[in-house]
């Protein structure tokens, strides 16, 4: 009876086994292993998976890795199956890298969090450092100069002997020293030589690793750290300096565009239009509608779309700015109080029709592709679309010049403004005039709100934010003169950029509009005061 | 012009009076009512976050009524409009429950709106919703805060940064009013008591609307090249966060680098902005679109199909209307009436389903119980859960890491005080 019992078990036990290795035909090797961990959900689990599949060297990593940091891998719950997406949509078993013909709607996407994001950045560095692109090679190099992990340090040596393309042989050898001077193994010489090859690439970075060396290392190689930390820091100081002056513009670059078009209704004119900022909003929502039209028709134009947002917002914001004139202040000329009041009221109109008809949360606008990034000059970083915005807004700015110079409406205007009565009597028909004057500043002002689209909300509210600086840079910068408002731009926004360091974004404000206050007390009329008839007018 | 005004004059009492007439009948033909106010503002600055809670009231007593209203009579909702003007929330709330006799108010988003309509409801003695996260530091007979408390958001998301992504060093950047000062007053203590040295905690605060961030957010990237771990908590309120975070995608910092973990930035603030390189920054929030529970998805169902457009999204002050609305509607059943004393009474204990699969409870404090969770910013303008506490967290009124309100207590059940010092035992005690 124990004989048979034992034998009954033996055979269960044989069927069983046999039952589980059919279901689980694949379990044997690491890299099933490590596969299986992906489908549990859980963010350690993932951890564990990224290793495992690392330390397998399948030959298929690297693609499931990047299709991980896409949020492309994807998960069977019911049967545990893991697949990814390649760049071309097609679905693959990730086991085996052949097209699979799941249900892609059933599948889960392995979740990602920072640390694990981070992970994945370092094994794929650890990865792509033979990858046959110099400019992969590359920036597996900086990964790993991030992530600094010791197991990448054979394949960097490798990889840094067959390099042949200088930026990322120059990378790599900055990855390779960063992991040197910490590298348990590593004598003084080398750490010398890696801290040496740290400190010049001489950026915030290389600081931040220098500065966060274990306390164990010798004391030259401290030492050493701690002079290139010094040297680092006296040259970002200077950099800094640089870097805040080119902020400036850029914020000045911003004020110009905003108040350009007030100098012409404000400056020109002498009409206190409490609706300049919404002229800007107006030109910021023409920039949403012809995006969202570009996307809805012809989405490979989108890199195009604020070049034909810029003509457009200028008309349409050009119109409501003549019809504002036509219908309210052409009554009101002579009376400030009265204008003040009503183009307030009609900025009032304004935000809350557009609030009817777009909704009061923000829209938004794409950045276009070539605005996207920074452009890096020695210690000089400024975003690309400051960059645009600059150009843009000094482009603005001659084109204005010009009308008002070279034109015969310029000619007009500028008569106009000096003496109404004078141009009136040599037969130009001066109420047409000012209601060109006036649709020339909004539409100014539109332009303005397509650039602005960039950097801010594109909200009802956005034009609020705008008209007290517009007015500010105005009347610092001197009624009635262009270049008044140009050097008043660039004024306050470097002296706001060099105030916010030490004072704050707050107290910096403050400060600037007490120093305009006093100013003004000095020079009621402004840095650059128009002289001669047209004061008196 | 005297003509002008005389006429304008007579026009505007020839409204009134219609105005008048049409309540009279409104109220005449519709006289079994319960009328409920709804306090939010429809124009002004805060419109862009309070016209989506307008809708949410809106909604709940349309759903509520489907169901034969309460106590059976059905719900009136009495919007008005007082359009982000903080003295005017008082006139407002004044006119609600002294004019329009209504039973309960939802409404308020900024502390400071709330603090300027509490002596108007402490007063006329009636109820107030108030659903948004806040700073803590009050606890007031005539209100009830469904929105989270310090320690149901700002030190969950503090101890995840720690824990999780090791962060050792901490930017706390905020607008410069009453929620963020308080917020980064308790982070700090906060912070110092878990051993952080003074020079590892930097703060930084800008004005409202602030859109220039270029100078900060390098100041950012200078404070965070020091060599540990750093990380950026973010009270930043409204329309400045859109420029922050352009501001940090274009100058290059990622989440993997600094991450970000935001109190105040929800799926209806990412809306206008593009994600796509933003992913990884972090939210803490007791409520997500993206959670997945039955409840939370019928919601969204019938929120779309109320508001007519598949777009809308969801968000953490919606949640807490919705508990604060259903909390309210219980109470009033159990209780039997909609008088201010009984339901105010009631209302402690009650239990409501909140939306992501919990009941959460409201407290003696006023405050409730919620679950905290940290979501990742997805590319899609949704968050996806990386982290969520076991439990509910139970609001505390008085943070714990303060001098002078760590001994405060808020009771109104048993002591029926909402500052009770624990160490004199005096209610009231101006500390």
């Amino acid at each position: 009876m124990g004989f048979a019992f034992f034998r009954r078990l033996a055979l269960t036990l044989l069927l069983a086994l046999t039952v589980f290795a059919i279901q689980f035909p694949a379990r044997a090797d690491a890299v099933d292993d490590a596969l299986a961990l992906f489908t549990t959900d859980s963010f350690n689990d993932t951890t564990k998976a990224i290793d495992g599949l690392v330390a397998s060297g399948h030959a298929n990593t690297l693609p499931i890795l990047r299709a991980l940091a896409d949020g492309k891998l994807l998960y069977d719950p019911g049967s545990k199956a893991v697949f990814y997406k390649d760049d071309a949509g097609a679905l693959l078993n990730a086991r085996t890298a052949t097209p699979s013909s799941a249900d892609a709607s059933l599948l889960k996407a392995v979740r990602l969090n920072n640390r694990l994001r981070r992970a994945v950045e370092a094994a794929r560095g650890g990865l792509a450092l033979l990858a046959p692109e110099p400019e992969r090679r590359r920036t597996a190099a900086e990964a790993v100069f991030k992530s600094r992990d010791a197991n990448a340090l054979p394949t960097l040596d490798a990889a840094i002997g067959k390099e042949t393309d200088a930026r990322a042989k120059a990378a790599m050898e900055l990855a390779r020293a960063a992991i040197v001077v910490t590298f348990p193994g590593a004598s003084e010489q080398d750490r010398l030589a890696a801290v040496n090859t740290i400190a010049a690439r001489g950026d915030g970075d290389a600081a931040a690793l220098l500065r966060s060396l274990p306390a164990d290392l010798p004391e030259s190689v401290k030492a050493a750290a701690a002079d290139a930390v010094d040297g680092i820091e006296a040259r970002l100081a200077v950099w800094a300096a640089l870097q805040n002056i080119l902020y400036g513009v850029s914020l000045g670059s911003v004020l110009l565009l905003a108040a350009v078009g007030l100098a012409i209704t404000f400056g020109q004119m002498g009409v206190i239009n409490m609706a300049h900022g919404e002229m800007v909003m107006i030109g910021a929502y023409t920039t949403f509608v012809v995006q969202d039209v570009i996307r809805n028709n012809a989405p490979w134009l989108f890199d195009y779309s604020l070049f034909m947002a810029i003509p457009l917002a200028f008309l349409v914001a050009a119109a409501v700015g003549i019809a504002i004139e036509r219908s309210v202040i052409r009554f009101l000329y002579g009376r400030p109080l009265e204008t003040l009041l009503a183009t307030w009221g009609i900025s009032l109109i304004l935000i809350q029709s557009v609030r009817s008809i777009f909704g009061p949360t923000n829209r938004e606008v794409g950045t276009p592709s070539w605005m996207a990034g920074s452009l890096d000059l020695g210690g000089l970083s400024l975003t690309y679309n400051r960059v645009a915005i600059i150009v843009f807004a000094a482009l603005v700015f001659v084109a204005l010049l010009l009308v008002l110079k070279k034109t015969a409406l310029g000619l007009q205007v500028r008569a106009v403004t000096q003496n109404r009565r004078m141009a009136a009597a040599m037969g130009i028909r001066t109420d047409w005039i000012d209601a060109m004057t006036f649709g020339l500043g909004s539409g100014v002002a539109g332009m303005a709100g397509v650039a602005l689209s960039q950097i801010d909300n594109v909200s009802p509210n956005l034009g609020q934010g705008y008209i007290i600086d517009s007015f500010m840079v105005v009347v610092f910068g001197g009624v009635g003169n262009l270049w008044g408002t140009l050097v008043g731009a660039m004024t306050l926004g470097i002296a706001n950029k060099f105030l916010e360091p030490y004072a704050g974004a707050v107290l910096g404000k403050i400060l600037l509009l007490i120093a305009i206050i006093l100013f003004i007390q000095k020079r009621p009329r402004g840095l650059f005061a128009l002289k001669g008839r047209a004061v008196e007018a | 012009m005297r003509n002008t005004i005389s006429t304008m004059a007579r026009s505007a009492s020839a409204l009134a009076a219609a105005a008048i007439v049409a309540g009279g009948i409104s109220s005449a033909s519709a006289e079994e009512t319960i009328k409920v106010g709804v306090l939010h503002s429809l124009s002004g600055t805060m419109a862009i976050s309070e016209t989506t809670l307008k809708d949410t009231v809106l909604f709940m007593i349309d759903e509520q009524n489907k169901k034969g209203g309460v106590l059976g009579k059905k719900l009136e909702a009495v919007v008005v409009d007082p359009a982000s003007n903080w003295p005017l929330f008082a006139e407002k709330a004044k006119e609600l429950i002294a004019q329009e006799k209504v039973a309960v108010v939802f409404g308020c988003w900024t502390s400071v709106s709330r603090k300027s309509v509490l002596p108007v409801f402490k007063e006329l003695n009636s109820i107030l919703f108030y659903p948004v996260q806040y700073e803590g530091e009050e606890s007031e007979r005539n209100v009830f805060y469904t929105g989270a408390a310090p320690n149901q958001q700002a030190i969950p998301a503090v101890d995840y940064l720690a824990k999780e992504e090791g962060v050792e060093r901490w930017v706390l950047a905020g607008t410069d009013y009453v929620y963020p000062q308080t917020t980064n007053k308790i982070l700090q203590a906060y912070l110092k008591s878990k051993g952080v040295a003074e020079e590892d905690i930097m703060i930084n605060y800008t004005p409202f609307g602030h859109s220039d961030w270029q100078t900060i957010v390098s100041d950012i990237k200078k404070f965070g090249s020091a060599g540990k771990k750093t990380a950026v908590v973010s009270t930043i309120n409204g329309d400045a966060n859109v420029p922050f975070y352009k501001e940090l995608a274009n100058q290059g910092i990622k989440a993997t680098d600094i991450p970000v973990v935001a109190f105040s930035v929800g799926e209806e603030e990412l809306a206008g902005i593009d994600t796509a390189n933003l992913v990884g920054h972090l939210a803490a929030w007791n409520y997500f679109q993206s959670v997945e529970d039955p409840a939370n998805a019928e919601f969204i169902k019938k929120w779309k199909e109320f508001t007519k457009n598949d777009k809308r999204v969801t968000n953490d002050p919606m949640e807490a209307t919705v508990i604060g609305f259903n909390a309210w509607v219980k109470a009033v059943e159990k209780a039997g009436t909609v008088d201010v004393d009984k339901v105010i009474d009631t209302l402690p204990g009650i239990e409501v389903a909140n939306l992501t699969g919990g009941t959460s409870k409201v407290l003696p404090n006023h405050h409730i119980t919620k679950p905290v969770l940290i979501g990742e910013i997805k590319d899609d303008g949704q968050f996806d859960v990386v982290w969520k506490t076991d439990g509910l967290v139970p609001g505390d009124a008085w943070t714990d890491f303060l001098e002078g309100s760590k001994d405060l207590e808020s009771d109104w059940v048993d002591l029926k005080c909402g500052n009770y010092n624990t160490k004199t035992k005096k209610c009231g005690a101006d500390s």
